[in-house]
Formats: C-alpha cells, structure tokens, sequence
C-alpha cells in the first residue's frame, strides 16, 4: 500500500509540475488575419495598424509577447488620454485572445496528452493516494495526525501550496494571458460541451469541478459509515458537476444565455447587472424564466428552506465554493480562528459586504429603469470595484487561497453577502439549531477546533446550550468528531430552540426557574 | 471591608465550574484560583487528542484567556507546601503566603502506583496531568519496539490508543478477566476485546503486573507478568486507577480517609474549608448506588455547581440525580444512564441487542416488574433528556423500548437502530406495539419531528 500511496503521490506532483510548465512552453507568432479575427470591429483596423510591427516576430515567452503588445498599443491611448479623447482609447484588453490565437506550442498541438499529463495525471495521482492511504490509515479516526501534518498545520508545505494557489487565482484574474497554453488543452473540450472556444473561465471550470470530485470521492472514503457526510458531499459534487459546469455550456450551444440555475443573488452579484438583465430580456421564454427562476429564489427558496433546514440547504448542499471548502478544503477546516475577537470581525465584515451589494444592485435598478440618466456610468465604476475587490479578491485570492492558512470558509464566514443573508435567516427565523445532549460535553474542545466557521461550538456545549449561529453552515463535523456523542444537527419545532439551562442535567438539588 | 476572599485550589473541572457559577451568582466576592499544573483550566479529557495530532495544546482551553480577568478570577501558578486552617492561610512552593476566608479544596487525583519494583524507571508513568502528556511525548520520541499498558480501565485504553497511533505495538494488560469488569458487562466487553484484536492490540486478560524490570540508564527493559512472562518493552503505561491528591494535606488537620472528608454540603472538618470533586469523600454516599469518592467529569462539574448554589442561595445538600457517563473505546462510544448491574441477577431482567456487525449494542435492565433501572448504549448515540426522563419518573422497559425513536442522538441519515432493538425487545419478552412509521420525507430529509 505504501508502494501505490508513493505512486499515486508522485503521479500527482508529476500532473502538477505538467501544469505549472506548460505556460513556459511554445512561441507566439502574430499575424494580421488573427487580429483581424479577434478584435472588435470598430478597433480592427486601429490595432491591426498599430500591431503591425509584430507580425513575422516570434516571442519565446508570454512575457516578451504581451511586452512587445503594449509597446505598441499603449502610447496610442496614452495619446488619446492627454488630449481627453477619451471615446477613442481602446479600452479592451486582446492580450489575453490575441495571446491564444497567436500561440504555438504542445498543448495547442496535442491537447488530449497535455489535459492527460497534467489535469489527468493529478486526478489519477490524487484517487490513487487518498485511496491507498484510508487501506492503511493507523487507529485514531479521521481527524488524527493533522497538527503533525506540514500541509495541514500551517507548515512549509502548506505555505508553498497556499501561495501556488494565491498564485495561481492572481494570474487568472489580472492576468489570464499566462495561461492561454492551458487554455488550448481544454479547447476541444470545450467545442465538445458549447461549441465555443474555451476561455480562461472554462478551464478554470473544469479544474474546479475536478478536484470537487476527486475530493469528494477521498471524502466518501475518509467519512465510510456517516451518511450524513457522504450525501452532502455527492449533492455538492452533483450541484457543481451539473449545475455549475456542465448546464451552462450546453445551454450556449443551444444558443440560450449562459446560467447557473443554483446561484443565488447576491452571491451572483451581476444577476441584476444591467448586461445581465438585458440578456434575460432578450432571450425569449428560457432568458424570462430564468430571471423570475433567479427572484424565486432569492424571495422564497432562502427563506423557506432556510426556515425548515438552516443555510446548510445551501451552504453545505448546493453551493460551489461551499463545495470546493467542504471537499478540497477539508484537510484545512481546524485553521479557521475560534476567537472572540475573530466572531466581531466577521460580523461587520460580512454584514457589510452584503450592505455593499444591496447599495450596489439597488442603484444598478435605478439606473437601469431610469434609462441611465440618474447615475450613468457611476454603476459601472461600482460594479467594477465590487468585481475587483469582492468577487475576485475576496472570494477568489483570499477565499481559496488561504486555504491552508486561515482555513476553508474565509470568504463564506466573513465575505459571502449570500451566507450573511441566509445566516439571518437562520438566526432569527429558523428550525435548525445544533442540540447539546443533556450534561454529557466533557469540555474536550474538538468540536471547536475542528469547526470550519470558527464557532467557539464548546462554549455552548459545557452549558448545556443549543448552538444557533448565524454562520453555522451545518458541515455535521462537530458532531462527526464530538467523541462523546454531545452534538446533533436537527430541525425542529422552534419553541426551546435557544434555551439557557443554569444548571445541566445530572442533579436535582436546584429546580429550573423557566 | 475587604471583599470575601475565596480561595481554590485546583483548576481542573470542579474548582473552575465553582468559581464560574460564584461569580455569576456574586459579583463582589473575590476569587483566587490556584494550581501548579498549568495556569490555566484545560481539559483533561482531551489530553490524548494532543499526543494524537488531533488538536494542539491551546485548543484544551475551554475559556480564552481574557475570561479571566473579565470574570476577575485571578489565577495563580503555585505548589501548596502547608495549609494552616486556624489562621486561615497557604503557604506556597514559591515562598510566598494567601490568606482566605473560605478555601475550596478541589485537586483532582493522582494515579495510583502499587509498590511494583521498577515503578519509577524512566520509561514508566501514568496518564493524568499536562506533566504527564509531556513526558510521555520524550518517552515515546525515541524508537519504541514495544510499549505495555497495565490496567483495564478508560485510561488504560485511552494510552493504548495514543500509542496505537504512533504505530507503536502494544500489550494491554488486564488485571480482571474482562476490560473494565466495573461496568461493563461481558458481552459489551467482548466486543471491545474484537476492537482491540482488530487493532492487533496483545490484549492480556487475567494478567498481573508482577515487576518492571531495569536495563541500562535506569530505562525500563521489560516487565514480568504474574505468569511469570517476561515482556520486552521500552514504555510503560500504569493506568491501575486514581487516587484523591491529598497527600499534601497530612499535616493540616483537616480529617482525610482515601480523600478529604465532607457531608453532603461538602463541608470538611475543618472551618470555611469545603472540598469537592475527585478529592473528595463523602462520609455516606451521596445515592443509592453512588459512591462515596465520585471520580468522574460529570460529578466534578456537579459537586462545583451545587457548592456555588450553596453560597449564592440557601444550602441545600449535593443531591445527585440520575446517573450518566461516558467514553469512547477507539472509534466507538460508549454511553450510559441509570445503572447497569455487570453480572446477572434474579432481580433483573436484561435486554441485550447486537448489530450483526459485533460493532453496536444496546442493553436495558429492568426490575422484576419490568421497570426501568439503566441503559447502556456501543457504537451509537442516545439522548440524555430521554432516558433522565425515563429513569426519573420510573417508566417501564416497554414504554421506554416502544418510543425508542425519540432517544435517537445519531446524526441525520444513520441507519436508526431503533426499529431491530424494538423488534428484538418484541420477541424476546413476546409484547407487541406499533413500530412508528417514518415517511419518505423524513427519511429523505431527517427531520426529527
């Protein structure tokens, strides 16, 4: 067993090296006809003029290509800037398209072997490893041995892998070009499921939707015997496979709006983006349900399921970054900080990007009803520093990068404007609650180390209290780990859901004043 | 005036759930907390999930650190070396003195070595204190070809584990013909006994510790058995029991047997000094079927809230209810309510069930006239509310076994075990009564009511 671990992880490492060296190889060739094919028409002939010098030249790196693009194109709206012309400034960006029509290299050539090699090569690295290792896992259960673990308790190996993935999210967000190498292996996939070319956003897609299921098949194997575990795993891996990956491309080739019928404003924080709405509008029967579909949920789905199951219904069932947290995030959930200081934080934090994105969609509506002429073009600014700073930054860089330093839920615990919204719900309005068992917690304190959303969940368990947290997401890992069976995740009538006992069972000498 | 001053010595479970309920209930008393172990409360419990990986040290803390001072519980780290109850004052290791108006003698246990030879060989020790985890973590550093773990009982199988997971090979000696004869029945401990077996633990029943035997550097070689085996081994684990922590107060006066005497309001011999938890020995048992030195999490807890009630409201005499406890053997658990007879009686009636897989169980007694006297739950979880209910108010074994699915404490979507104990109790006392039906919803979806 320790021979297929030791393949199964160099396997892994092999498919990892393959995808962090596949950007360095091949060369860009420009040429005037993939200028004309990828820029937008009332550019087409300003670019392809000012490009010109490049044509014939090939560039050995990313880096020298896209140098040698804004040597060209940035003195021109530099230009046009000073004078004030400024509806002339090219403000698109084609480094990232012309970087992928003028590149030449393996994965655009061989793109099956390189998807095999990398994405492959660490799928089957990966399956092979967690299996092998659950076939000669020593005594001490599922949670054991990871404070002794470099990659789980903030060691040099989960450094080097929490800043791969900082990395790695920062290039795809600010500078998808580097990856146009990657993005050709994923091509005819990509022509396969929408017809389309692939983007950037595919192929981070589809890395996604992988490693939730290579993960979420280790979880099923490190949770045998909880059910509880092992269904909510398969719904995530479902929601991201079918709902988050695959519906959305093959609704493209049925020429219908791209859409994720499972997220939800304001975690889709452009559902009532002005382009948006546009598209619902004009998209016939399927665009006009898909607006309503989107309002039903926010109105009535949150609220009535949160009501009768706490945001677990989503934020452990159905979202997609719930999902990568609760599958590839679960060796990390222990990172989370449990301090009070950390709960007051979250709370303003939290609160306020949800403040944010009712402040910004709001205005959004105004404008767009108003025809734009009560804001004009204020919305885009918001909506672009919202993008920057909320959907790409926070969700993306802080979310999953931190993963291995501050734990799996940063942005679903102190950013997702969504799980502020469900956690009122759930807070105030709600069946769910977290039963203690009578008098029987003996303050061990693994329910609090091993909760993802830094729920101090034994300073309600010594007490004989229920725990009610707006941000518990309902992961079942306390009582999963609880070795005294003290936790259970219930729904039920609302009446003594919040109670605060003096005195825990056990003794008789003092009466309970109600 | 100065406010009262009191004074606790020990912060384990007892002395902190005191000072916590006193505070609540009197914000004007001052309260000194005294411990040289460690300078602030920790679980005990989880000491073994520490040398596991499984948490780290400050994760034992079950209050921040800024607890303390918001709550002012000043917290003092000293070794007591005298006790004068005349002049009302400590003396500690450090030199220095602390006058109290009331003190609350609340020190826990120490293990109970029995005089073998070798006892003291480095490579040797018990499992209690933080002391003890970090010695174990430098005896267990070096190679460890074997380890022996001597005495049946939850610590003893708490160390075998621990070292089970540093993949150190272990032989688990057992005094008694069966693991943790006192409360476990022989069926429940057989199917610890295949736990362990599956777990390629060297499980010895009937086994005696005879001696520990010296190699070289005063390092422990091996041991020898009462069959006059010799081991060979490089740790020894004595979990042979605990003992009150009263030593210190021989020459205080205060009157002691195995532990420091107090009647029912855990007054001590002497004036203003109380004693509660693990140390303390009440001159008659507290209930019927209790005993006299209470040893467990719960009790300590107990004993600390009611003498925190007694000051904040009138006396009112420790007054146990129904019993409880709880464990975990490896992966499984254990809990029980009420009591559980270990050997058959002609005045019980037994109800035993077992999962096909030999991994969960289940088993109530009852009175000839088929009352409910305890339950004892393996491999599944129960709830407390219910069965303190059912103990209480004396329910009959039927009512109890016929809503059985209101005491499920499983998770969501577990197989509820409840309907094969409910059929099993249905044929072997030949009553019958409705099975309650689950729809699909609830078994899609595992609402509980």
């Amino acid at each position: 067993m320790i021979t297929v671990k030791n393949l199964g992880l160099g396997l892994f490492f092999l498919g990892v090296v393959a995808f962090t060296v596949l950007p360095f190889l091949g060369s860009y060739h420009l040429r005037e006809d993939l200028v004309s094919s990828e820029v937008k028409e009332i550019h087409r002939e300003k670019v392809k003029e000012l490009l010109a010098p490049m044509y014939g030249f090939s560039y050995s790196s990313t880096y020298s290509f896209l140098q040698a693009y804004h040597q060209q194109l940035d003195p021109y709206n530099e230009a046009l800037k000073v004078e004030g012309r400024w509806e002339e400034v090219i403000w698109e960006d084609y480094g990232f398209s012309l970087a992928k029509a003028a590149l030449q290299g393996p994965s655009r050539d061989h793109p099956l072997l390189c998807l095999l090699l990398s994405l492959g090569s660490c799928l089957a690295g990966g399956l092979l490893f967690h299996l092998a290792k659950k076939k000669e896992e020593s005594p001490g259960g599922a949670f054991a041995g990871i404070f002794h673990s470099s990659l789980t308790n903030r060691g040099l190996l989960g450094i080097l892998v929490g800043s791969y993935l900082i990395l790695f999210y920062v290039i795809l967000y600010w500078f998808p070009a580097y990856l146009v190498s990657l993005v050709w292996m994923v091509e005819p996939l990509s022509k396969l499921l929408s017809g389309g070319p692939a983007s950037q956003w595919f192929l981070y897609g589809l890395v996604y939707t992988l490693a939730i299921l290579v993960m979420g098949i280790r979880m099923f194997s490190k949770y045998a015997g909880n059910r509880y575990q092992q269904l909510r795993t398969a719904s995530v891996m479902f929601f991201q496979t079918a709902f988050a990956f695959l519906i959305p491309e093959v609704l493209v080739r049925l020429n219908q709006p791209y859409f994720d019928f499972k997220n939800i404003w304001p975690l889709d924080y452009d559902f009532f983006f002005d382009y948006q709405l546009s598209t619902f509008l004009s998209s016939g029967g399927l665009g006009l349900f898909m607006l309503a579909w989107g309002c039903l949920l926010i109105i009535v789905a949150v609220p009535v399921f949160t009501y009768f199951y706490g945001k677990r219904w989503y934020c452990s069932w159905v979202c997609g970054c719930g999902g990568l947290a609760e599958t590839v995030g679960d060796s990390f959930r222990h990172l989370s900080d449990k301090s009070l200081k950390a709960w007051k934080w979250e709370r303003w934090t939290i609160h306020g990007v949800l403040a944010l994105a009712v402040v910004m969609t709001s205005l959004t509506l105004v404008n767009y009803f108003s025809g734009f002429k009560v804001l004009g073009d204020l919305t885009n600014q918001v909506h672009a520093f919202y993008g920057f700073a909320i959907g790409s930054a926070f969700a993306g860089v802080v979310g999953t990068g931190f993963y291995p330093l501050m734990g799996n839920r940063v942005w679903c615990r102190f950013g997702c404007p969504l799980a502020a919204y469900l956690g009122l719900v759930q807070r105030f309005k709600s069946r769910f609650r977290i039963t203690t068992n009578g008098g029987q917690c003996i303050s061990c304190g693994n329910c609090s180390t091993h909760c993802e959303m830094g729920i101090d969940v034994r300073a309600y368990a010594q007490q004989g209290q229920n725990i009610v947290r707006s941000s518990c997401v309902g992961c079942g890992i306390c009582a999963t780990v609880c070795p005294r069976g003290v936790l259970k995740l219930e729904n039920g009538p609302e009446k003594d859901r919040i109670h605060d006992f003096p005195i825990l069972i056990g003794r008789q000498t003092i009466q309970l004043k109600k | 005036m100065s406010a009262t001053h009191f004074v606790i010595l020990g912060n384990g479970i007892s002395g902190i759930t005191f000072a916590r309920h006193l505070r609540k209930g009197n914000p004007h008393v001052q309260i000194t907390v005294i411990s040289g172990e460690s300078p602030y409360f920790f679980s005990r419990t989880a000491l073994m999930y520490v040398y596991m990986g499984q948490m780290k040290w400050e994760h034992l803390y079950p209050y921040e650190l800024q607890f303390w001072g918001k709550n002012r519980i000043t917290l003092k780290q000293a070794w007591v070396t005298a006790l004068d109850v005349d002049a009302k004052k400590l003396s500690f290791d450090t030199g220095e003195d602390l006058s109290y108006d009331y003190l609350i003698l609340a020190t826990g246990s120490t293990p109970a070595f029995y005089y073998w030879p070798g006892q003291h060989l480095q490579g040797v020790q018990g499992l209690y204190t933080k002391q003890d985890l970090e010695s174990m973590e430098i005896n267990t550093s070096t190679h460890v070809n074997r380890a022996v773990v001597v005495g049946g009982g939850l610590i003893g199988i708490e160390m075998v584990e621990m070292l089970a997971y540093r993949k150190i090979p272990v032989t688990f000696m057992v005094r008694e013909s069966r693991f943790w004869e006192q409360s476990l029945p022989k069926r429940e401990a057989d199917l610890v006994h295949r736990l362990l077996k599956e777990q390629d633990i060297d499980l010895r029943l009937g086994t005696e510790l005879k001696e520990i035997l010296p190699g070289v550097h005063g390092k422990v070689r091996a041991v020898r058995t009462s069959q006059g085996e010799e081991i060979s081994c490089e740790f020894v684990g004595l979990a042979t029991g605990v003992t009150p922590n009263v030593a210190f107060l021989k020459k205080s006066g205060i009157k002691i047997q195995r532990g420091v005497l107090v009647n029912s309001y855990f007054e001590t011999s002497a004036p203003n000094v109380y004693a509660i938890g693990d140390c303390a020995e009440f001159e008659y048992a507290p209930g019927e079927g209790r005993k006299n030195i209470e040893q467990v999490w719960y009790t300590g807890r107990m004993h600390g809230e009611t003498l925190a009630a007694n000051f904040c409201t009138s006396p009112q005499p420790y007054a146990p209810g129904v019993w409880f406890n709880s464990a975990k053997f490896f992966e499984i658990e254990y809990q029980t309510y009420g009591v559980i007879a270990v050997e058959e009686g002609d005045e019980i009636q037994d109800f035993y069930w077992e999962h096909p897989s030999g991994k969960i169980a289940f088993r109530m007694q009852m009175d000839a006239g088929g009352k409910i006297l305890g339950v004892l739950a393996l491999g599944f979880r129960l709830r407390h509310e219910y069965f303190d209910r059912a103990i209480r108010e004396g329910w009959s074994g039927l009512q109890v076994i016929s809503t059985l699915h209101q005491a499920n404490f499983d998770p969501e979507f577990f197989a509820p075990y409840h309907v094969a104990i409910q059929k099993s109790f249905q044929l072997q006392f030949g009553v019958s009564f409705p099975l309650p039906k689950r729809s699909l919803f609830h078994h899609l979806f595992g609402s509980s009511s």
